[in-house]
């Protein structure tokens, strides 16, 4: 794949109180985006996954959004929200693949996909959901808070996990939604702020 | 057997009991009471009106009136199937939805045991046309309102569940899946329980009303039979067309679910 093509491209895209909103995100980058709350990171995160209508236009691979049938752009562009909704009793029925060796390098016990999900902690959830958007090996993850409710050790564990592993991977990016982004993951990614609907890259 | 009439003053006291019941709850329950009023002035009015109908189509039997006298049953129950929910659609043209399925629903039915089980002379002679449309209706109105309802309150309780869904790859029907299946088992709940208590725990009206005028009761067996099944059939129908259609509105063409597409009635 050629590296001077942005995997994923952000043309004009308004939603709600987001105006025209362009970027462009490389194959094996990292995008973190700071914010204060309410000023509608989640709901961009909604929009580049096609969940909430919006202006403008997104392209995966210079495909469009609107060109794409809406489940393969799902499973390409996918989110992982900050509270991760489950519709089976146990997070194992919600697997169609073994991810024994994710949970391993995430430092959870394969079991915990047979327990009850209601007897599961948030951060437990939370790294469940990851392995779960993982499984149709999207090209773009959309994390929104992924290490809110982690231990310092865990947290640390799940950004090596996602450099180390997905984004090793050729055309793989992450945006990376953080309230406060580890010293580690910020040396690691390019910095954005959004401030009064616009989207502004740190210096 | 003559039926026994019932005179101006039977009702003028059936009417007094329901005030009195009005008057007793208006401390209590205000909201109640007003609706009860109002609903009984509503079947005074609606009723009366319907007598005096049914009495001139008997004298003027054509079918083009009788088909008028339907189309306006079935307009007025699409309108009610819509009435008292708790969330309405910003689009008003989806209204239509619950309106045709109900027309589907209840004439494909009505025509069956109008064509195949009792060929009258005309086939669409009020006596039997009007009625058993009406109970068609009554009771097919109650599965479709139930199913919207449940969709329509139950997509907000879910959203993060179909959103989920939707991020794993699943079309709207699959996410939806459990939702369908759930409005659909709650609007056949009203014809199971018909089905399931007759003749022990209810005397369905058909019966009630033709053993009272003189029918002989293994005939309006028979009769009642065949409308509780048909009423049956006609809500699952019914339904399942509107539960279908109503949650294909909550999603665009791009299959995101737009619950902005719905408003709070009150």
């Amino acid at each position: 794949m050629n590296n001077s093509v942005p995997l994923l491209q952000v043309k004009h895209l308004s939603v709600h109180s987001l105006q025209h909103i362009n970027f462009s995100l490389f194959a094996q980058e990292c995008m973190c985006i700071q914010g204060a709350s309410g000023s509608g990171k989640s709901l961009l995160l909604k929009a580049l996954a096609d969940l909430i209508p919006a202006q403008g236009e997104v392209l995966l691979h210079s495909q469009k959004q609107s060109d794409t049938e809406p489940s393969q752009w799902r499973r390409n562009v996918t989110l992982v929200p900050a509270m991760p909704s489950w519709w089976y009793p146990t997070a194992k029925e919600h697997f169609s693949c073994n991810i024994d060796h994710w949970l391993t390098q995430l430092a959870l016990s394969p079991s915990i996909t047979q327990q009850p999900i209601h007897t599961l902690s948030t951060g437990e959830k939370q790294r469940l959901a990851l392995c779960r958007a993982l499984q149709h090996n999207p090209y773009v993850l959309l994390l929104d808070e992924p290490t809110a409710n982690l231990d310092p050790t865990s947290q640390s564990l799940l950004e090596q996990f996602l450099f180390n592993y997905f984004l090793a991977q050729p055309d793989r990016s992450i945006i990376w939604v953080a309230h406060h982004p580890s010293p580690w993951l910020i040396r690691r990614a390019k910095r954005f702020t959004l401030h009064g609907g616009y989207l502004s890259e740190d210096d | 057997m003559k039926m026994i009439e019932l005179s101006n003053i039977d009702l003028t006291l059936c009417i007094l009991l329901l005030s009195a019941l009005a008057l007793l709850q208006r401390n209590l329950a205000p909201g109640i009471s007003r609706q009860l009023l109002i609903s009984m002035l509503r079947m005074l009015l609606q009723l009366s009106i319907i007598g005096l109908i049914l009495t001139w189509l008997f004298s003027h039997i054509q079918l083009s009136l009788v088909l008028g006298v339907a189309l306006l049953m079935i307009l007025a129950a699409g309108r009610e199937a819509n009435a008292r929910q708790t969330y309405s659609w910003v689009t008003r043209w989806n209204i239509w939805i619950s309106t045709l399925a109900l027309f589907i629903a209840t004439t494909s039915m009505l025509f069956l045991m109008l064509l195949a089980f009792i060929q009258a002379t005309p086939w669409y002679h009020p006596q039997y046309f009007i009625p058993l449309l009406g109970m068609l209706l009554g009771n097919s109105l109650n599965g479709v309102s139930l199913a919207r309802e449940y969709i329509t309150v139950t997509a907000h309780e879910a959203q993060d569940r179909i959103e989920g869904q939707l991020m794993q790859g699943a079309t709207w029907l699959q996410a939806t899946a459990f939702l369908r299946r759930q409005a659909q088992h709650h609007a056949m709940i009203p014809a199971i329980n018909g089905m399931a208590a007759a003749g022990i725990v209810s005397l369905p009206g058909m019966m009630t009303g033709q053993i009272l005028a003189g029918t002989d009761p293994s005939q309006a067996i028979r009769y009642q039979i065949a409308i509780l099944i048909l009423i049956t059939v006609a809500t699952g129908l019914g339904s399942f067309i509107t539960t279908y259609f109503t949650t294909r509105q909550l999603f665009d063409k791009r299959q995101r679910l737009r619950l902005d597409r719905l408003k709070t009635s009150h």
